[in-house]
């Protein structure tokens, strides 16, 4: 860990933060298009069924 | 060659996102961390700013991209009012949230290096405040897609939308140069004169800027495939909701 001195806490909130936004981001876009993907098979399946 | 209206097909463009997707994702992943691991480990602090100059590692980038995800969207959305391509204003659509998050990102780290800095979170200067607007603008246009049950509907109106907003990202980007105003200090990373040699105004050290270019690519190459896999959801969801109108139908 590097020496931050007087503004640790402001170096480590903005990449806490920033950190937390983008990985909510990535974890959100990846579970939204497993959830599409599987809906779109689902109904494919449904259609070839048919 | 092949036409880059080719990937107007929603199915040619879902099988090449497929195949780039993994490579750019690792590309993106590599570069940001390397970027950032150099950044906050092994660069010195500023004289002035202390260690509070590590923050510029992501507030730079993330506002760089803030303000190029609305021109993207810019450019794809007057794709789709030109020439009616589904598949480029699904990737505005996509491409919205990440600029969301973005200017967020943006916003948050410019208040915590300005209290110690400029003594305040915020202040009501030209560049800040044209940037919260852009941020009320991203949240407006994800908000009129949630608000219209018709898709193409929806389309134009937050086509129209993003147009009407450029002026805010537009001014994001050069109101520090033509408002001789504000606490924001001018361009000091990525400027023409500088690295030629032709102004002799201060820019940013080559041992801060290598590392800050390393996570400016990283931060584009992570957009590239965020866009790439949330324009494909989009492309899924609406072939999804064809079918199940065909459904309803028979």
């Amino acid at each position: 860990m590097p020496e931050l001195g007087k503004y640790a806490a402001e170096v480590l909130t903005a990449y806490g933060a920033s950190i937390v936004l983008m990985t909510v981001l990535v974890l959100a876009s990846i579970r939204a298009a497993r959830k599409a993907r599987k809906e779109l098979e689902a109904a494919e399946a449904r259609r070839d069924d048919r | 060659m092949a036409s880059i209206w080719e990937y107007a097909n929603p199915v040619k463009f879902s099988k090449t996102a497929s195949a780039v997707l993994p490579w750019v994702t690792v590309l993106a992943a590599v570069t940001l961390a390397t970027g950032l691991v150099w950044g906050f480990f092994f660069t010195p602090d500023d004289f002035r700013q202390g260690s509070t100059v590590k923050i510029i590692y992501i507030h730079v980038p993330a506002a760089m991209m803030a303000i190029n995800i609305w021109a993207m969207m810019l450019v794809t959305s007057l794709i789709w009012l030109i020439r009616r391509h589904h598949v480029s204003v699904l990737a505005a659509k996509g491409a919205a949230s990440v600029g969301v998050v973005m200017t967020l990102i943006a916003l948050i780290t410019g208040a915590v290096w300005g209290q110690p800095m400029w003594g305040t979170w915020w202040v009501w200067d030209p560049r800040l405040t044209s940037f919260l607007i852009l941020f009320l603008f991203y949240l407006g246009y994800l908000a009129l897609w949630e608000a219209i049950d018709d898709p193409d509907t929806a389309a134009d109106l937050t086509s129209v939308l993003c147009i009407v907003g450029s002026v805010f990202a537009i001014l994001s980007r050069y109101a520090v140069n033509f408002w001789n105003q504000g606490l924001h200090q001018g361009a000091s990373v990525m400027r023409a004169g500088a690295v030629t040699g032709t102004d002799t105004e201060e820019k940013v050290s080559n041992v801060f800027f290598y590392p800050l270019l390393l996570c400016m690519i990283g931060f584009v190459l992570l957009f590239v495939a965020l866009v790439f896999l949330r324009t494909r959801t989009e492309i899924h969801k609406r072939r999804t909701s064809a079918l199940l109108a065909r459904e309803r139908l028979s």
